[in-house]
């Protein structure tokens, strides 16, 4: 063990792993065995580094030297050059794209420079699947100081003082939940971790889960010991196989060290953990409906009052918290509720975890302080829009949330700074769409979406959201009418007040917030017969202007079914009958000509 | 306990009900296990055949409205056939707004099917999924357990050709 002078962090997220990362760890591991230095070099597979553009990436420790883009072919010259020469490989290094400044320290990266880690303070730094490495870095410190040191109210207290606010979407304060549940009568309780992670668009309770997943456990034994319960589920979607099998390392780990099952480290204090795997029901995610799935049952939502604190998973007093939520537990307890409120705006505390991909360079994950502008997540830490186009908004809380455009960009990530303008928080999927995306497609997309997933106990929610849908597909298809968008408004108010859970309520406002920012685009489309971004396919001619071709021959070539006719300096044009509206040609004009 | 016989089923090996007599017994008795079991035996045998389920109902002792109830509430559960290769498109944001829809097209038009089907000569089923936690990579594919980022409308019949 003691002859370990590097430790190679190579990230073995879903990302970096769709990337070929792990063939790149064997082909790396032989070569370093065919040199004899296996024993003093280790490699170690980290939980998502959050850098998913440019993976396969890895961080050399104590060097901090910061690889990306690894393939197995490269793995000869780098162990030469590195590992046997002492000299790190430049061309695997991260270049800045504007400055085109080469630059070796993980540290100096634009993309990390202004994060902040918190939640994601393990991150590419330990490997999940050894609690050990957890425990060095301060694990389950937290858990032995609320159960040895402190009171049930003593733990609560902390955390009301901290102003977590749950990060699951709806923003309730973590403390005063838990409060309910401790003062509910009842010998039996629930604590379960909401890791169904359903918007689609956001990834970061899979990669806190596959990288860090102590931090979850140790959230919910604390959970559990402010609320007295002796059983927690953590409630996963079917589709992290990665996520869930780190999970079961995690728990049998923690249960081997004692700190899970009976008389945790000696207090006499009894918490185990069990995993469900959900079934792929995006409503799952929305509370009551998740309990009633974890119970066998079809995951539908039910009326509240009562209240899961109250009445819960088989009817009894439960906590139900997400992901992000618990890992910031253990960070409470340890250094206090007054330092973790420290940070962050009036109303919202701490850090954010958030999903940032769509048209963006940087696509990953990024964690900064509550207050930070969607400006800077975006430009300064997502690097911009891609080939030089031109940003047109930002969705914010996916399918329950709302567009952000241009003139807002400096409002700060904060829970009513965000709904102010018509988005919210939500979970923390962040997408970035540029110019060339059609809003009016956008809404019909979410409503597809949420029309799919309603769970059909209430009118309002199964019929509203389906008119709601062919309005929009109308729209999108050239046969929008002038009285369209009053009653996509009138609809949408509807299916708000009249629904009994978050989707229906929610549902709509992807339809009211690109209304309310990009009205003239679905007048476009319905007096015009135009889509402006050129996405609608029913509304496109497939013409090339010849005035604008440049006779650059990019169509032809691209053209799939041989329906471009094009030769040296004459503009191209396109066969209507053979072409078969697979929109290719679009996207590798240059110059606009094609509509 | 004796098994009762089980019914013929051309997709149906007795080994396979070997096994899903295993995963009924193993879940007998455990409240709302259900989900487990239909998951399980999906993995066994690809799909939910209305004997498989009917089996599952009589080993746990369920009203056989309820599990049907329960395998078609969740979309993880499928109860129609599938094709020798699963391909799943990626439908979430990031892939939308990335440029799926294009791939699904020609995926759609080359063998024939829709998602949530299967091509005529069984060769692939299609399945769209929302997010599939790799937005890094989108637009992404899964085809059996491959993934595939960056999938570009014209390269994704190439991608699919290995898979007969
Ligand atoms: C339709 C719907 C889907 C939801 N999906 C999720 C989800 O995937 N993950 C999550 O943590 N919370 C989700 N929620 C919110 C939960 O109902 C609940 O508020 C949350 O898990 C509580 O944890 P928190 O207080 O720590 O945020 C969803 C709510 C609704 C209405
Ligand atoms: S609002 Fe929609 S999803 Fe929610 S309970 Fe009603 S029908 Fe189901
Ligand atoms: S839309 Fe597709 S088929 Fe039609 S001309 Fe363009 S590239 Fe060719
Ligand atoms: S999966 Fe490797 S950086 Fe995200
Ligand atoms: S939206 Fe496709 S992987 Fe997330």
């Amino acid at each position: 063990m003691d002859k370990v002078r590097t430790q190679l962090m190579l990230c073995g997220g879903t990302g970096c792993r769709a990337n070929r990362s792990e063939m790149f760890r064997e082909t790396l591991q032989g070569e370093l065995e065919k040199r004899g230095l296996a024993e003093e070099i280790k490699i170690i597979e980290t939980g998502c580094n959050g850098f998913c553009a440019v993976g396969p990436v890895m961080l050399v420790q104590p060097e901090g030297i910061f690889y990306q883009k690894l393939t197995p072919e490269i793995v000869p010259h780098l162990v030469e050059e590195h590992f046997l020469k002492g000299r790190p490989v430049k061309k695997l290094f991260y270049v800045e794209p504007a400055s085109k400044e080469t630059i070796p320290k993980m540290e100096s990266i634009p993309f990390f420079a202004h994060q902040m880690f918190w939640v994601m303070r393990n991150k590419g730094v330990i490997d999940p699947e050894v609690i050990d490495e957890y425990i060095a870095r301060d694990g389950y410190f937290a858990a032995a100081k609320a159960l040895r040191e402190m009171t049930p109210e003593r733990i609560i207290e902390e955390v009301k003082i901290s102003g977590l606010r749950g990060r699951g979407g709806a923003g309730f304060p973590t403390g005063i939940k838990w409060e309910f549940a401790r003062k509910s009568p009842g010998a039996v309780k629930y604590v379960l971790c909401n890791a169904d992670e359903g918007d689609p668009g956001a990834f970061m309770d899979r990669s806190v889960l596959e990288a860090d997943p102590h931090a979850v456990l140790e959230g919910m034994i604390i959970a559990a010991r402010a609320i007295d319960a002796h059983q927690g589920y953590i409630y996963v979607r079917t589709e992290y196989p990665l996520a869930i099998r780190r999970l079961e390392i995690a728990i049998r780990q923690a249960r081997e060290y004692g700190l899970l099952g009976k008389d945790i480290l000696g207090t006499g204090f009894d918490f185990d953990i069990d995993i469900y795997q959900g079934a792929g029901a995006f409503v799952c995610g929305e509370e009551t409906a998740l309990m009633r799935s974890i119970e066998g049952k079809r995951g539908m939502p039910r009326p509240r009052p009562p209240f899961p604190a109250v009445k819960g998973l088989w009817e009894k007093p439960t906590v139900l918290n997400n992901v992000e939520t618990l890992a910031n537990i253990p960070l409470i307890i340890n250094h206090g509720g007054r330092w973790f409120a420290s940070v962050g705006t009036e109303g919202s505390k701490g850090t954010k975890v958030f999903a940032l991909s769509g048209d963006v360079n940087n696509i990953g994950l990024v964690e900064v302080p509550m207050g930070t502008s969607l400006r800077r997540l975006i430009f300064d830490i997502g690097g911009g829009i891609p080939r030089k186009k031109k940003f047109k908004a930002v969705q914010l809380g996916g399918p329950s949330g709302g567009c952000v455009p241009e003139q807002y960009l400096d409002i700060p990530v904060d829970y009513e700074e965000i709904a102010k303008v018509g988005a919210i928080m939500g979970s923390g999927g962040v997408i970035v769409m540029d110019h060339e995306t059609c809003m009016v497609d956008m809404a019909r997309f979410f409503m597809d979406f949420v029309q799919d997933e309603s769970c059909g106990k209430c009118t309002p929610c199964r019929e509203g959201t389906r008119r709601l849908l062919e309005i929009l597909e109308k729209i999108c298809e050239g046969r929008g009418e002038p009285g369209d968008l009053a009653t996509l408004e009138e609809l949408s108010h509807i299916i708000k007040e009249a629904s009994l859970c978050g989707l229906g309520q929610t549902g709509p406002n992807p339809v009211l917030s690109t209304l309310r920012y990009f009205r003239s685009e679905y007048e476009a489309h319905i007096f015009e017969k135009r889509c402006p971004a050129k996405r609608c396919v029913a509304l496109l001619r497939f013409e090339i202007d010849p005035e604008v071709c440049t006779q650059c021959g990019a169509c032809f070539k691209a053209c799939p079914a041989g329906a471009i006719a094009w030769k040296k300096k004459q503009p191209a044009r396109i066969d209507k009958e053979k072409c078969i509206r697979c929109m290719t040609c679009f996207e590798k004009c240059r110059f606009d000509a094609i509509s | 306990m004796s098994v009762p016989p089980h019914p013929e089923h051309p997709d149906i090996t007795p080994e396979m009900w070997e096994k899903i007599d295993a995963v009924i017994a193993r879940h007998r008795g455990v409240a709302g296990s259900v989900i487990a079991v239909l998951r399980e035996c999906q993995q066994v045998v690809g799909y939910l055949p209305v004997e498989l389920i009917d089996a599952v109902a009589s080993g746990l002792n369920l009203p056989r409205s309820d599990v049907f109830g329960v395998a078609s509430f969740y979309s993880l559960f499928s109860l129609k056939p599938k094709g020798r290769n699963l391909i799943k498109v990626c439908m979430g944001t990031a892939c939308y707004v990335k440029g799926i829809k294009e791939v699904i097209t020609r995926i759609e038009a080359r063998f024939q099917l829709a998602p949530g089907g299967t091509s005529p000569d069984r060769r692939f089923s299609l399945e769209a999924v929302r997010c599939l936690g790799a937005c890094g990579l989108a637009p992404v594919m899964v085809v059996n357990n491959d993934t595939f980022g960056d999938v570009k409308a014209d390269r994704v019949i190439e991608v699919l050709e290995p898979y007969r």
